[in-house]
């Protein structure tokens, strides 16, 4: 079984009004110093067998059909290789 | 005139679809469900509103992978005209038929109100009842109807003259770039917009405003509907 972690993030440039309310939570808070906060999703995927370089593509094809919408959205994949 | 309303699981406002279709048509809409693999012959598609599979991972992104909606983006191909409203237009955003996303309203509350539109290109299939530069009015009820396209593609629905409609009078509601509230694609047969002009369409709704774009695109003149 491999595990991997896929991070999906807004691209730069694009407004995160949910970031930004956080932002000013944190500040209600009284958490100071905070420059910028950016609100982005995480995944963990298993895939079956142990074939890491098929994995890769596979998560990437998920990403790219699926979870990340790459016109609003960068995406990372992170394969755990323990 | 026959009409097709998809039916996916979390979607609320098929039934007032079906009702304006009915009322505008004379006849009731075929319903196609999200397993179905074929559309029937009919001279509209309607993607209609609501919140299909809950807006799990994002808005319209399940919906767009079902099944019937390649059965959708199949009729599209072949210049079936295809409306979708509200989280029909972000399914088809999703889907890939129309170009940028919808996004959180920049408020990041959800809107309910009426809105005032612009009529900003009256020359397509589905405004052509309607006066260039006319402003009507439409009802709004999203949470993420923030439309967003990076400056390439933006560039690419201006010079096209592919953005239909325009929030107007300082109504834009969510922040949408540009004040676009409905765009089509390339080929003018795929209509997307956040606004509901079907809860606009007899005179007890408080007006007929939103009747327009069912008219242009089934070829009905508003003399003979009325």
């Amino acid at each position: 079984m491999i595990k991997a972690r896929i991070i999906v993030t807004l691209k730069t440039g694009v407004l995160d009004p949910q970031g930004k309310a956080i932002e000013s939570a944190l500040g209600n808070l009284g958490i100071d110093g905070v420059g910028s906060v950016r609100q982005g999703k995480v995944f963990d995927v298993e895939i079956e067998g142990e074939d890491a370089a098929g994995a890769k593509a596979t998560l990437d094809a998920m990403c790219e059909q699926l979870l990340a919408n790459t016109v609003i959205e960068n995406y990372a994949v992170e394969i755990d290789n323990r | 005139m026959k009409t097709a309303v998809v039916l996916l699981p979390g979607l609320n406002r098929d039934r007032d679809m079906i009702a304006a279709l009915t009322t505008i048509t004379g006849q009731v809409p075929e319903t196609v469900w999200q397993t179905e693999t074929v559309i029937p012959k009919v001279d509209l598609v309607v993607v209609p509103g609501g919140f299909s599979f809950g807006d799990y991972l994002r808005c319209g992104a399940i919906a767009a992978r079902s099944p019937v909606m390649r059965a959708v983006a199949e009729a599209a191909a072949k210049g079936v005209p295809v409306l979708g409203v509200c989280n029909g237009f972000q399914i088809l955003c999703e889907a890939g038929l129309l170009p940028g996303a919808l996004m959180r309203n920049a408020a990041l509350r959800f809107v309910c109100r009426e809105v005032k539109l612009k009529v900003a290109n009256a020359t397509t299939r589905f405004s052509s009842a309607y006066a260039q530069g006319q402003v009507i009015r439409c009802p709004v009820a999203h949470h993420e109807g923030n439309y967003f396209a990076d400056d390439a593609t933006l560039k690419t629905l201006q010079d096209g003259e592919r953005i239909v409609f325009r929030y107007a009078e300082g109504t834009n509601p969510n922040g949408a770039i540009d004040d676009i509230a409905g765009i089509v694609n390339a080929a003018g047969t795929v209509l997307g917009m956040m606004p509901h002009p079907e809860n606009l369409i007899e005179p007890e709704h408080g007006g007929t405003d939103g009747r327009g774009i069912f008219e242009s695109v089934l070829g009905i003149s508003a003399s003979l509907a009325a």
